[in-house]
């Protein structure tokens, strides 16, 4: 059974449907339900459902539209939200046994700004544990699929969120990138994903993986629906210090503007055999398909982003040693019964954290210890701020870097977790953005030659520049035509 | 101390700062109430929460800095100091530390009247941790209280300069005073709000090699910190003497003993991890906002007490007591303003102030306060002392009326008639009076009895309730008698 044509619409043409009175939002609310009903056993995208609450919200923006009020472009349309928001009332695991029962007492910032636009939340999506992971595989209550191929992954670590998306479980999403946590989930699930500007959304009530790199962003199907996600999560908050004073500005505005007279910056870097012959195809046209439509090429260096994914694996897991410290089984989550409280402690983050935190706690602890620092974290980041001033000298030629966002398509299900070296570089093309705090997009790029699985353009822009990227992406989507909807998942 | 040893010391100083709410939070910094009422998702560090750093904590910061003379920042960054214990609920301590908000500075410091400066190192900006509660539930486990935690403390170092006991609690009393003086701080050293920390070491006399130190924690007062060190200075001494080595080690204060014994060696140091808070940007103080600062700058214990002595010809010791906390300071200047200037009514006011006024406080458990009594109050009970309208019972009375219920001074000593007679004919006809009732004593006086004229005067005051002028009544009689 595919899905429903309702829930196959855009949040913009939902959003039309709604003000027109066609549907209600209970009865997409409904459909949207009754579509993870029967889709996610095998899909498994969602930790949790809130369906009361789903409902209620639907009923509540239905008589809102009732008194001719409407609070946004999302106002009446299901969203979910990865597991790693912070939902007063809901259970919020991130992924990991160790917070297992935890229920939150306050909405984190993107989710109040989400449900105070009208969204209907309809529960929280699969995730690595911590975000810490390209395949969904380090979930502690068993991965999400791809939708695409239920043997392979959706990617990660906001898989739940790419593959719920692409199988039209919600119209949109929230994920969020440390390392490329949203683009290569939407590049393997063939969504729209948007890492914005670090500081552009507000991080308080996200359960933090690395503080100076971490930000939330949206996945949808197409670029105009993730604008309009963007523009109602994005701005200051006195609650999150480093997010940005700047002016939040509408991302749906100049986006049909079209790509002629943008300067695209390639990386010979991103395009020297570094990825599948397939993937290097479909962005190669993607790259000719600009060109003809009146953008402008440019060759640009990015030298250094050859230590972005060293670099990142000091500085990614430094911040998280730090980060995981408080899950010690007093306050909230897990508790291993024990003798003593050394025990308890023990006990606690042995049984509750995977492999892939307690390696990278181990990692980060490492890195930070006396006589390691400079050598490690300091140096890594010296590398930072070098990976941004490559970035900043190409921008003065172009507009904004294109590229791959993986080197593969969806992998099969275990097919790198004992690796997790192999696993790493699953990012090595979308590190260098949030190591230089950039903005980057996945947009898709048709599919894979032989596979026909999703292959995804990255779109890199300078700070804050979120608009050229939305501009930009929509131009291939329009030249590209509508995705096609996965099969697999019927 | 041994002739062999000198004693070097730094002094650590943790003062909590009195903003009304937390460091990064919104929560109250009151002290006591219930365990966990005083506390929220930041402060109980919840997954996903992130600080947002008060501004008054760098405001007085700044404050402190600039009144100890040190170069404030224009960019300081917070660090995490990573630790597990029970009562740090992130698993780190938001502090600062490769770039602090203030660096250098000292404490001036008189001492058996020689004039000493200790410098700092540096002073910084922290979050306070939680208390473990031991023994306190029914069934004998222990509990967290994390009212305290996010707190914002000052951390406040100084150079190994201290080189005597004296000398360390003599700067312990000075920073103290400053921080009260700048109501950045309580100075309450038992309640904990006021913490120290001392790093004791020896070195052969004239060597400028510092020894082998240990950090002694616990003291919370300063008698402790005396007898700690004095300890320390023994145990230390000791090891030395008998051709051994100090361990440098943090050693605890045990009141009950008077003794300090090991917590943790350098081995068993934490290491703690140092790294910027990614979660806070840096901290700029702009210099217009530094500038600002310094002109709200009160005047200070030592530049005030310097000032009583030079303008006001007052002792060293009246002018200690009347700057020893700030409010006694700002009573004495607005009553002698109130006066109307001049030494000798200013050594007037500081004697009331520091004599008959402390002890009606004292008695009312008042602390430093005046009761209703008002600067204005005080210039008036003053001014009718100089105008001979008032004596000492009477102030005395006038004083504690003033204390409880406030008022003019004049109308209360109306009121309550406490004026003194000084009125010739009045204070004549009582001293008439007394010279006829005890012929006897006026007989011995005149034989040569002199100190008789004390009792003479006494039965002349009391004739008159107290109220007599005792210059006048003095003059009287001793021109009646012929003396």
């Amino acid at each position: 059974m595919s899905a429903p044509a309702l829930l196959d619409r855009s949040i913009t043409d939902l959003a039309g449907a709604l003000s027109r009175r066609e549907v209600s939002s209970e009865e997409v609310t409904r459909a949207a339900l009754a579509r993870i009903e029967a889709t996610d056993e095998r899909l498994h995208a969602f930790l949790r459902v809130v369906p009361e609450r789903a409902i209620a919200s639907a009923r509540g923006s239905d008589a809102r539209r009732a008194r001719g009020e409407v609070r946004s472009p999302l106002d009446g349309i299901p969203i979910g939200l990865k597991d790693i928001f912070l939902t007063k009332g809901v259970e919020t695991t991130c992924g990991s046994r160790i917070l297992a029962g935890f229920v939150p007492p306050f909405d984190a910032t993107v989710v109040e700004r989400l449900e105070t636009s009208g969204a209907v939340v309809m529960g929280k999506l699969n995730m690595d544990e911590f975000a810490m992971g390209s395949s969904n595989e380090n979930s502690a209550f068993g991965p999400c699929r791809n939708p695409w191929d239920l043997e392979r992954t959706p990617g990660g670590s906001s898989g739940g969120s790419a593959a719920s998306v692409a199988a039209r479980q919600v119209f949109g999403a929230l994920g969020t990138d440390t390392g490329g946590s949203i683009r290569q989930p939407a590049s393997l699930c063939g969504v729209v994903g948007l890492k914005p500007t670090y500081g552009r959304v507000s991080r308080y009530g996200v359960v933090a993986f690395a503080s100076s790199l971490d930000q939330v962003g949206p996945i949808a199907r197409t670029v105009t629906d993730a604008a309009a996600m963007l523009g109602v999560i994005a701005g200051h908050d006195p609650r999150d210090q480093t997010s940005s004073l700047l002016p939040v500005p509408d991302y749906r505005a100049g986006i049909e503007e079209g790509a002629r007279g943008l300067r695209i910056g390639v990386p010979r870097e991103w395009l020297q055999g570094g990825s599948e012959a397939g993937v290097e195809r479909r962005v190669r046209e993607a790259l000719a398909a600009y060109e003809a439509m009146g953008a402008t090429l440019v060759d640009v260096e990015l030298p250094h982003s050859r230590y972005g994914v060293a670099a990142y694996y000091l500085v990614a897991p430094a911040e998280a040693s730090s980060n995981l410290a408080r899950y010690d089984g007093v306050r909230f989550g897990l508790r291993a019964p024990a003798r003593s409280l050394a025990d308890m402690y023990g006990e606690t983050r042995d049984q509750g954290f995977g492999a892939e935190p307690k390696r990278r706690i181990m990692l980060g602890t490492y890195a930070l210890s006396a006589g390691y620092y400079d050598a490690y974290y300091l140096r890594a980041q010296k590398v930072r701020t070098l990976v941004r001033r490559d970035f900043d000298r190409a921008f003065e030629r172009c507009d904004l870097v294109a590229g791959p966002v993986s080197p593969t398509v969806a992998f099969r299900l275990g097919e790198k977790v004992d690796d997790p070296l192999q696993m790493y570089l699953a990012d090595v093309f979308t590190i260098s953005c949030n190591l230089a705090a950039l903005p980057g997009l996945s947009v898709p790029a048709g599919l894979h030659p032989e596979s026909r699985l999703p292959v995804g353009l990255q779109l890199v822009g300078r700070p804050f520049d979120e608009a050229t990227l939305l501009r930009a992406a929509r131009a291939l989507e329009r030249e590209m035509g509508p995705s096609p909807a996965p099969e697999a998942i019927g | 101390m041994t002739r062999e040893w000198q004693l070097v010391v730094g002094l650590e100083v943790h003062a909590q700062l009195l903003t009304r709410s937390k460091i990064f939070c919104g929560c109250p910094t009151t002290f006591g109430g219930e365990p966990n009422t005083h506390v929220c998702p930041v402060c109980l560090g919840m997954p996903g929460v992130l600080p947002a750093l008060n501004r008054q904590v760098v405001e007085f910061a700044v404050r402190t800095g600039l009144a100890l003379g040190c170069a404030i920042q224009e960019k300081s960054v917070f660090a995490r100091k990573n630790y597990f214990y029970p009562d740090l609920p992130k698993g780190y301590q938001v502090s600062q530390y490769e770039l602090p908000i203030c660096v250098g500075g000292g404490v001036d410091l008189t001492l058996d009247g020689v004039e000493r400066r200790v410098r700092l190192t540096r002073i910084h900006m922290e979050e306070d941790a939680g208390k473990n509660l031991h023994g306190v539930a029914a069934d004998g486990s222990s509990g967290v209280d994390l009212n305290r935690a996010g707190v914002p403390l000052l951390e406040i170092v100084s150079e190994p300069d201290i080189r005597s006991i004296d000398e360390a609690v003599e700067y312990l009393k000075s920073l103290r005073a400053i921080l009260m003086f700048l109501g950045v701080n309580d100075g309450n050293l038992e309640e904990g709000s006021f913490r120290c920390d001392a790093n004791v070491s020896l070195m052969p006399v004239g060597s400028t090699v510092l020894g082998t130190r240990c950090e002694l924690k616990n003291m919370n007062s300063f008698r402790f910190l005396r007898q700690a060190i004095e300890f320390e200075v023994r145990r230390q001494s000791e090891i030395l003497e008998g051709g051994g080595r100090v361990v440098q080690e943090t050693r605890l204060f045990d009141p009950q003993r008077g003794e300090t014994r090991s917590m943790r060696s350098k081995e068993e140091a934490h290491d703690y991890r140092y790294f910027p808070e990614p979660d806070l940007p840096p901290v700029r103080v702009p210099a217009a906002w530094i500038e600002e600062v310094r002109r709200s700058l009160p005047e200070l214990p030592r530049a005030r007490a310097a000032r009583y002595q030079r303008d006001l010809s007052l002792s060293a010791y009246d002018a200690g007591l009347l700057t020893a906390d700030r409010e006694t300071a700002e009573f004495f200047d607005a009553s002698v303003r109130a006066r109307g200037g001049g030494a000798e009514s200013a050594k007037r006011i500081a004697n009331l102030l520091t004599g008959e006024v402390a002890r009606l406080a004292n008695d009312a458990g008042a602390g430093t306060s005046r009761g209703k009594l008002t600067p204005e109050a005080l210039a008036g009970v003053v001014r009718l002392t100089e105008a001979g309208t008032l004596g000492g019972p009477g102030i005395r009375q006038v004083l504690e009326e003033l204390f409880r219920q406030g008022g003019d001074p004049a109308v209360v000593v109306a009121s309550r008639g406490l004026a003194q007679v000084s009125d010739e004919s009045a204070v004549e006809g009582a001293c008439d009076a007394v010279l006829t009732a005890f012929p006897g004593e006026v007989e011995r006086f005149r034989a040569g009895e002199s100190k008789l004229l004390g009792f003479l005067v006494g039965q002349v005051m009391k004739g008159m309730k107290g109220k007599g002028n005792p210059a006048v009544v003095n003059a009287m009689l001793k021109r009646k008698l012929g003396a």
